[in-house]
């Protein structure tokens, strides 16, 4: 489940992915979009790990 | 006074921010006296105050004031800090709730005394904690600056308002401890919300809508260059200051007393996932900087001054007194006022915390128990007035500069502490002299570049690879801590003298 964790680092890190500016998003180019829409993905990826991993403790 | 509405609003805020800090005290009260309940609050924070206070931590005023304002002046580069604001919750994730649990089972309150803790070794904790204290002051000084900004922005006069509100910083750190912050932080929280989200709304359709607020930026800032041959040019640039920045973050005294304040593991790991939320935030806010210049602040004759006076930092002020009714620009700058104020205590009482235990303990007054809070209390005083010293006789050009060092040089505290949660591998003499190198190096090379600038272009078998000092230069400390560990291990092992057990990192 760990390896969810080097995934954010991949596609937050991916520069030469995100760097365009098309397909633009509600005006928004490529770059921005693809790095605001990664901040929502990223945490989702983390949380699947803390559910997995959860215990009960404080 | 310029805009006696928005003065009044923002008036209105701060004062009812200190009545907020002075009270904070008495909430979950605690015995004071006691330097866990006053620097830690007792370690019994939720997962939502923890949010908070995590948050007003580290999304600072200079960061609402400096991001959007490199936006404004460099253009994408700026936006490193969506990345860098997203790839520090897996180290938050990973190394933070181990740190929590070996922390809570000695009774360490700060990073560097685990590294004693771990290695027995009170001149490495020495190091680590001083490196923390140096890197924290340029901070303190710059949440000055952010709030200085505001203050000028609404036109009031010279530095009694700064002053005073430092003063009464000052005043409810030391009664309150770190409760104060941990209750202002969810008041400013709100007000940032509420003036983030009314920008994002109401600037882009004064302004046409993103599509041509975009189309407004001169095409060479917008994206990233692309490299020349032979060179990985700007992307290794971004990705490095990104997840150097990431690395650094936590391991500042202020961040981590944020988390240690937390009461448990399972609460750290909640807000590794809850925090990004403030990293949304964070991504429109640059785009402010973006705004400001679709806007044309820089050539309205009525803020020709402030942006004389303050330079590109002037930007954010600017658009939300082009773009907001006055009364509005004042609960913005209320916010962004607070958030100089959270986490400037924060940091106070983290040095604080770090100097007690890590420094006069160890080094001054043995048998300090006694007086260990009184001490602790004094020094995050002094640690203001410093910062307000800082700010009103050395350039702002200096604060600046050394804040650009400061990460440089708390990263290289990432081997001790961080790495030490998963490995005793090292040996404590091997970290000191990767320490030692990593700062020796990070400092040469931020002079070669003029202290003006945080990458730096590496040479390597033909190629230029661009990165972040900071990121190269702590691989440099790890790889000679590593190397150094093997022969040490063999000839002088330090293992003994862990005072922490294996259980601890279960």
């Amino acid at each position: 489940m760990r390896l969810l964790l080097l995934l954010v680092f991949v596609i937050a890190l991916a520069v030469p992915v995100f760097n365009r500016a098309t397909p633009a998003l509600f005006g928004f180019p490529f770059f921005y979009w693809y790095q605001i829409a990664a901040i929502p993905i990223s945490s989702v990826l983390v949380f699947l790990v803390f559910r997995a991993e959860d215990r009960d403790e404080p | 006074m310029t805009y006696p509405a928005a003065t009044i609003v923002f008036l209105v805020l701060i004062a009812a921010v200190i009545v907020l800090g002075f009270s904070a005290g008495r909430w979950k009260a605690g015995d004071m006296s006691h330097i866990e309940e006053w620097g830690l609050g007792g370690r019994r924070f939720g997962t939502w105050i923890s949010w908070f206070l995590i948050g007003g931590d580290i999304y600072t005023a200079y960061t609402f004031i400096a991001i959007p304002a490199l936006m404004f002046g460099a253009g994408a580069i700026g936006f490193f800090a969506v990345p860098y604001t997203i790839v520090c919750y897996p180290i938050l994730y990973l190394v933070f709730p181990k740190l929590w649990r070996i922390a809570q089972r000695h009774g360490y309150i700060t990073g560097p005394e685990f590294v004693r803790g771990r290695y027995g070794n009170r001149w490495l904790a020495l190091a680590i904690g001083v490196t923390g204290i140096v890197a924290t002051m340029p901070y303190i000084a710059l949440q000055l600056v952010g709030m200085q900004t505001v203050i000028g922005a609404l036109g009031l006069p010279g530095h009694i308002p700064l002053i005073t509100a430092f003063a009464v910083l000052a005043a409810f750190t030391y009664t309150s401890g770190l409760r104060a912050p941990a209750m202002i932080s969810v008041v400013k929280d709100l007000l940032i919300y509420v003036t983030v989200i009314a920008a994002i709304i109401i600037i882009p359709a004064e302004l046409g809508g993103f599509a041509a607020i975009f189309a407004k930026v001169n095409p060479a800032k917008l994206l990233l260059a692309t490299p020349p041959a032979g060179s990985l040019g700007a992307y290794s640039g971004y990705a490095t200051l990104a997840l150097g920045s990431a690395m650094a973050l936590f391991l500042y005294p202020h961040a981590t007393t944020g988390i240690l304040s937390a009461s448990g593991p399972r609460v750290i790991r909640r807000n590794a996932v809850l925090l990004p939320a403030y990293s949304i935030m964070l991504s429109l806010l640059a785009l402010l900087g973006f705004m400001a210049v679709a806007a044309g602040v820089a050539g309205n004759p009525v803020y020709a001054a402030g942006f004389k006076h303050y330079g590109p930092s002037f930007a954010v002020p600017a658009l939300i007194l082009a773009s907001f009714p006055a009364w509005f620009a004042g609960i913005a700058f209320g916010a962004i006022a607070i958030g100089a104020l959270v986490p400037a205590a924060i940091m106070a009482i983290a040095s604080a915390n770090i100097f007690i235990r890590d420094i006069f303990s160890q080094f001054v007054g043995k048998r300090a128990a006694g007086r260990e809070t009184f001490i602790a209390k004094v020094f995050a005083i002094f640690m203001i007035i410093g910062a307000v010293g800082f700010i009103l006789f050395i350039p702002l050009t200096y604060a600046v500069q050394l804040q650009l060092l400061g990460g440089m040089w708390i990263i290289q505290t990432f081997p001790a502490i961080a790495l030490s949660v998963f490995t005793r591998f090292f040996n404590g003499w091997a970290l000191l002299a990767g320490w030692a190198v990593g700062i020796g190096t990070a400092t040469w090379l931020a002079a070669l570049n003029h202290f003006a600038g945080a990458i730096y272009p590496f040479h390597i078998l033909g190629v230029t690879l661009p990165s972040y000092i900071a990121f190269a230069t702590v691989l440099l400390n790890a790889a000679i801590a590593a190397l150094l560990s093997l022969p040490l291990n063999a000839l002088a092992s330090d293992r003994a003298r862990d005072e922490t057990s294996a259980a601890d990192y279960a």
